[in-house]
């Protein structure tokens, strides 16, 4: 594609990933609370809504499981809905309708109901946000076969993979974060495919996957190790479910080592997950044991003291890497 | 109640009778079937429930949706459903139209549109009302209909559908078969009182209480709800009060739980909807000899449904 170098906001991106969606295709409607206003969903939604009006951007009573099974009844019939959710944290109001039925609906229908659904919402990573508005999801919402769980990293990715997922015919959850990061974004519509990472950095001496925001602490982190002479393989995961077993693989063969660098919690989570995949796969190419960076195994704090060392950061990142390959 | 259902004409009253006559010896031959261990799902029979399904159903059209729970056979079969591959799915055929991936609790036939049954209680009443929304988005003429029974309106996604639909004007009809018992419990352990439609009117919805098991009134007062849908005025709320004769799952009675008394159970079994039409059709003079041509007929149509 031609760099056109616009440089946009992650969060522009979406807003822009938004109309151009509901421009090329008329069954696509925006649905959830605080939709048609600015405080809402952080903007992104507005300019749909200044663009197309209230039918097909919906604001809501405050009922995310039944947003959810609302969403879905439109899906099952043909419509292509996109719900949102300021925080992923609201998402386990949803829990039945997300699980037991948008993605049990196409298999308990042996393929008669498609449920062309896809779910917006945010990693909202912030000092004062706690134990209740600041967490990152992903693995419970990947454990469930049936739904696809995608966390782009940078405007060019939030805006194609959104595209992706709203063409997709399967219920796609997207999980936004909160960093500023402006990047070239084509103006064109785009899609990036669903279910494949991005290598961010190449490197030969340790495979890092990362997640989401996590991949610009990453990205810093190898950028220090360089100096070191540790030439560290960056690869941004994007795609939770399904996971690009293929790249992870490859890049373990061929750097012997790696580290998971994980926005939400260790254990049961992504990162055992890529190391249950890695040890099943090539253990054999291992030259030591895998590592894993993530959150403190406890709910968020709020003040921001107690959150120096709470979420992976490019000094705790480094000292893993350091303590595998050094 | 009041009988106001004379001006139903006799043909209309004739095919009720035969479709939930249909329906219950349907579930008899799935009693007549279950010791032989055919069945492989757990079957939630409708026996005595049968003129809600009926009712309701008549009063749609073919593109209406219709959406249920685990005691789904009725509405399904009453929809327009086939026996046929209802039977195959709860023997665990795999080589058929539900592939043996739904079982009994997930019975559906979009082409009747039967459109979803789910056993989590009420869980498919916000996918129901999600198709009043976008028949609204499509602007096109057609009602969804979710059956659910009384323990649904304990679940709070319940509620936030119904004041969805009702902010959102959307052509949904919520019908709940009031069976007094959720699973084993009776609806005064559970809520404050028995009379469910009171509570729907501060939310702005059309509401009333009917006899289940009149079927004449289910279909008069459906037939309102299903014009008021399609006016643009919003949903409508039915209860429809009835009873379980058997146990919640399983072919036979549970009077031995003590959950509910055997004495209570007969008084509802002299109110049977299908005898009542039936009592009704034969002061119109028809003769005995009718009856047994229906019944003859459905037993053909079940022995060869049941070689799918």
């Amino acid at each position: 594609m031609v760099n056109e170098g616009r440089r946009l906001g992650y969060l522009e991106a979406i807003a822009e990933g938004l109309v151009q969606a509901m421009e090329k295709d008329d069954s696509v409607f925006l649905i959830g609370e605080g939709v048609d206003s600015i405080k809402g969903v952080y903007g992104v939604t507005l300019p749909a809504y200044e663009r197309f009006g209230a039918k097909r951007v919906i604001d809501t009573p405050l009922s995310e499981n039944g947003l959810t099974g609302f969403a879905i009844g439109a899906a099952m019939d043909g419509l292509r809905p996109v719900l949102f959710h300021q925080r992923n944290d609201f998402m386990m109001l949803t829990m039945d309708q997300l699980v037991n039925h948008a993605a049990k609906i196409p298999y308990i229908s042996a393929g008669k109901h498609r449920v062309p659904l896809t779910i917006v919402s945010f990693v909202a990573r912030k000092s004062g946000e706690g134990a209740q508005h600041s967490q990152s999801l992903q693995s419970l919402f990947a454990h469930v076969p049936g739904l696809k769980v995608i966390m782009p990293t940078t405007p060019y990715d939030a805006k194609g993979l959104l595209l992706s997922a709203i063409d997709d015919d399967s219920p796609v959850i997207i999980l936004y974060h909160w960093t500023k990061i402006e990047a070239d974004v084509p103006r064109v519509a785009y899609e990036v495919p669903l279910g494949n990472s991005r290598v961010a950095r190449l490197g030969a001496d340790v495979t890092v996957i990362s997640v989401s925001a996590a991949t610009i602490d990453t990205l810093m982190a190898a950028d220090e190790l360089s100096d070191e002479g540790i030439e560290a393989e960056v690869i941004d995961l994007r795609s939770i479910r399904p996971i690009n077993e293929k790249i992870i693989l490859e890049s373990v063969k061929k750097t012997g080592h790696l580290v998971v660098v994980d926005t939400g919690w260790k254990h049961f989570s992504v990162s055992s997950e890529i190391i249950a995949l890695v040890s099943e796969k090539a253990f054999q190419f291992l030259k030591a044991s895998p590592r894993r960076v993530g959150m403190a195994d406890t709910p968020a704090p709020a003040a921001p003291q107690l959150l120096t060392n709470y979420h992976p950061s490019k000094e705790s990142i480094i000292n893993v890497i350091r303590e595998i390959v050094g | 109640m009041k009988d106001v259902m004379n001006d139903l004409s006799l043909d209309l009253k004739k095919k009720m009778y035969a479709e939930m006559l249909r329906i219950r010896m349907a579930e008899e031959k799935l009693i007549e079937i279950w010791p032989s261990g055919q069945i492989h799902s757990p079957i939630h029979l409708s026996i005595g429930q049968e003129a809600v399904a009926v009712g309701v159903c008549n009063a749609l059209n073919n593109n209406d949706l219709v959406f249920s729970n685990h005691r789904c056979h009725a509405h399904y079969l009453a929809k327009g459903g086939s026996l046929r591959e209802m039977y195959a799915e709860l023997a665990g055929e795999t080589n058929s139209a539900l592939q043996g991936k739904s079982g009994s609790m997930h019975l559906h036939d979009l082409k009747a549109g039967f459109f979803l049954a789910v056993p989590l209680v009420a869980g498919s009443i916000p996918i129901a009302v999600g198709t009043g929304l976008s028949a609204k988005i499509k602007n096109i003429n057609r009602v969804s209909v979710a059956f659910f029974g009384d323990g649904a309106v304990e679940e709070g996604v319940f509620w936030e559908s119904l004041n969805f639909a009702s902010v959102h004007k959307l052509p949904v009809i919520f019908v709940c078969e009031n069976n007094l018992y959720a699973t084993h419990a009776h609806i005064l352990k559970r809520q404050p009182n028995a009379d469910i439609a009171s509570r729907m009117t501060p939310h702005g919805v059309y509401s009333v209480t009917v006899d289940g098991n009149n079927v004449k009134q289910v279909y008069l007062e459906s037939k309102k709800m299903v014009r008021l849908a399609l006016s643009g005025k919003g949903p409508s709320f039915m209860e429809a009060r009835t009873y379980r004769w058997l146990e919640h799952w399983g072919t036979g009675d549970d009077w031995h739980l003590g959950y509910r008394t055997e004495e209570e159970g007969n008084l509802w079994k002299e109110r049977c909807p299908i005898k009542r039409l039936r009592n009704e059709i034969l002061a119109t003079g028809l003769e005995d000899i009718y009856f047994e041509t229906v019944i003859k007929a459905i037993r053909k149509e079940i022995e060869e449904a049941y070689q799918w």
